[in-house]
């Protein structure tokens, strides 16, 4: 029909694209000190989180100080396969999802347990308290944190003291038992982090409608009624969210703090993959860099893994996802 | 007259239990505390015989006079002190400078920019080859080693970011403008001024990461005189090698292994200080921080 509007509009479009590009520029060019800025930020975030990226590809290689990492020689998929054929492969995986699924399960309920019951105490002073205390824990450090476990649990310390109490007759050397480290390692976390966790719930808890509560109080609900139809689909939402942001860092859980706490005695149930790469990588006396950085890689891939599924799955259930 | 009206039976049942919880709640926290610190302040033989159990038993200062004569323990303070300042201030510096950018909208290429930020929660290159590259930039054994690999914390961007953004209204930026107030001027003169709080919050998180931080002194620092105290505090609470010219006159086995054990407790409340002491005062502003972190999951 008519080739000229055709042409017409094309010529239309190019333009229309070349004003956007000049606008582009012209914006750029207008908030150029926004980018002088941003420089420095961006040049930290690329030579210190994506320069590490690109040096993870030594998994794939035999690493050699001496040619560097783009001159070392690739081996494809060996060290990968090493790590799975070897002897530490299952007991190390097992130690990891052990722990962290522990530290999950055990974990992700009671801060919201402490929300919902501070949520219900009137005296203002109590309550004041109460967070001042059980939040306090969460600035010890980690070091601080496991000196104080060895305390407590010390073959001559308070817990086997009260043991003791009970016809306990010898001092039991918790941390030199396997069995036990688990449990040591996951209720010391509750105890460190058990009140910070809850500030983001008791959030959430000051945004449900009060006129719900006064409803459900109207229609005769009780108290333990009202947490469980009003307060927990209140903070439903929230705790979704904080479940999906703990999958991210589900196998980095406490690494520094199992290293801390790992000994001879206990390291069949606390040796985990990344204090196996530590080990394996830096403190052997031949550190093995493309072996460590190959299980590194395995666990990211991993827990890549985990929070992809578990997004998929919070949507599932109808709540929304992180994206 | 009971002022909660319609307070049944089962809900002051309900509220008596929930007290008793929360109390043993609070009380369980508490207890390892007050033990280390009473341990502390008791002596020797009570500590190396257990009997300690809540309160100071034959009250004695020892355990804090061996730590003030052990210079190991100044010099880790020292070291501690000047990465926290250091540090935090590169830290609060690069934030900004990170977030304030992000969280204008005639910032262009702003979402890629966001998403290469936020990628690195996910996903990073792992323990060996962040290793590598501060060896390869001749970081290694020197204090730079736990400060500029840690410059910036992507969270507390976000953090910083959603502040900015709820509490900078664009009309401001506006005026300014026409007023012909340029971009660094209105950072530096409206944008910080207004942003007092959230350089608190933040400050605070980067500082305490830093006092209490170990495993990059671990892993990067060789020499002793650089160590923080969270390193020097780990080879005697954890390794359990204390220096025996640290011990002085305590030339019996027993007393040696009793002041050993004193000295760990009252490291842990030295050590501690400094964060508990400004706890209570600065513990609204981490409410704050955390709340504000979670408005934009």
């Amino acid at each position: 029909m008519n080739v000229t509007g055709v042409v017409e509009n094309k010529s239309t479009i190019s333009e229309v694209k070349r004003k956007t590009k000049k606008n582009l520029l012209i914006k750029i060019k207008k908030s150029w000190q926004l980018y002088v800025l941003f420089i420095l930020p961006l040049m930290y975030i690329l030579v210190f989180h994506y320069y590490p990226m690109y040096g993870a590809s030594i998994a794939f290689k035999n690493f050699d100080p001496v040619l560097g990492i783009g001159g070392s020689p690739w081996v494809g998929f060996e060290h990968f396969k090493k790590f799975f054929e070897s002897y530490d492969f299952v007991r190390v995986l097992k130690n990891t999802l052990g722990l962290s699924l522990y530290s999950l399960i055990a974990g992700f309920p009671l801060p919201i347990l402490l929300a919902l019951s501070l949520n219900y105490v009137y005296s203002k002073r109590f309550k004041k308290a109460a967070q001042l205390i059980t939040y306090a824990p969460h600035f010890i450090s980690v070091v601080v944190m496991v000196g104080i476990i060895f305390m407590i649990l010390d073959p001559r310390g308070p817990i086997n003291n009260l043991l003791s109490l009970f016809g306990v007759k010898e001092g039991i050397n918790f941390m030199g038992e396997a069995d036990y480290f688990k449990s040591i390692f996951v209720f010391s976390g509750i105890w460190q982090n058990v009140g910070f966790g809850c500030i983001i719930y008791l959030a959430a808890l000051t945004s449900v409608s009060p006129e719900l509560h006064e409803a459900a109080i109207v229609d005769g609900a009780s108290k333990i009624r009202r947490i469980w139809h009003v307060d927990i689909p209140g903070i439903m939402q929230t705790a979704v969210l904080v479940l999906i942001l703990n999958m991210g860092s589900f196998l980095d859980t406490g690494f520094e703090k199992v290293l801390l706490m790992q000994n001879p005695l206990n390291l069949s149930s606390s040796q985990v993959i990344d204090t196996y790469v530590y080990n394996v990588g830096l403190v052997s006396a031949l550190p093995q860099y493309s072996y460590a950085a190959a299980i590194g890689i395995f666990k990211s891939l991993v827990a890549f893994i985990l929070i992809i599924a578990s997004n998929k799955l919070a949507k599932k259930v109808g709540q929304d996802g992180l994206w | 007259m009971n002022t909660k009206i319609g307070e049944s039976r089962g809900d002051r049942i309900f509220t008596v239990c929930n007290y008793i919880f929360l109390s043993l709640l609070v009380l369980s926290v508490l207890y390892p505390l007050i033990y280390v610190l009473s341990a502390s302040l008791s002596s020797t033989n009570a500590v190396a015989s257990g009997r300690v159990w809540l309160f100071p038993v034959e009250f004695s200062l020892l355990g804090y006079k061996t730590i003030f004569e052990y210079s190991k323990i100044w010099v880790g303070y020292g070291n501690s002190l000047f990465y926290m300042i250091v540090g935090t201030t590169v830290n609060v510096i690069l934030t900004i400078l990170a977030a304030y950018p992000l969280s204008r909208r005639d910032f262009y290429g702003r979402g890629i920019f966001m998403f290469l930020f936020v990628f690195t929660m996910m996903f990073n290159g792992g323990l060996i080859p962040n290793y590598l590259l501060v060896q390869d930039l001749g970081l290694l054994n020197s204090r730079w080693a736990l400060i500029i690999p840690n410059a910036l914390s992507v969270f507390n961007v976000i953090i910083t970011m959603s502040f900015f953004k709820s509490t900078i209204p664009n009309e401001l930026l506006e005026s300014a403008q026409l007023d012909g107030c340029n971009d660094f001027k209105f950072l530096f003169k409206i944008v910080l001024p207004l942003s007092a709080p959230i350089i608190a919050v933040i400050s605070l998180f980067y500082a305490v990461g830093h006092w209490n931080s170990y495993f990059g002194a671990l892993i990067y620092l060789r020499d002793a005189s650089l160590f923080p105290l969270q390193l020097i505090l780990r080879d005697i609470l954890v390794q359990n090698s204390v220096d025996p010219s640290m011990m002085g006159d305590a030339t019996q086995l027993a007393n040696k292994i009793g002041l050993q054990q004193l000295l760990k407790y009252s490291l842990i409340v030295v050590s501690s200080l400094p964060v508990l002491i400004a706890y209570p005062f600065v513990q609204r502003f981490f409410v704050k921080g955390v709340m504000i972190g979670s408005l934009k999951g």
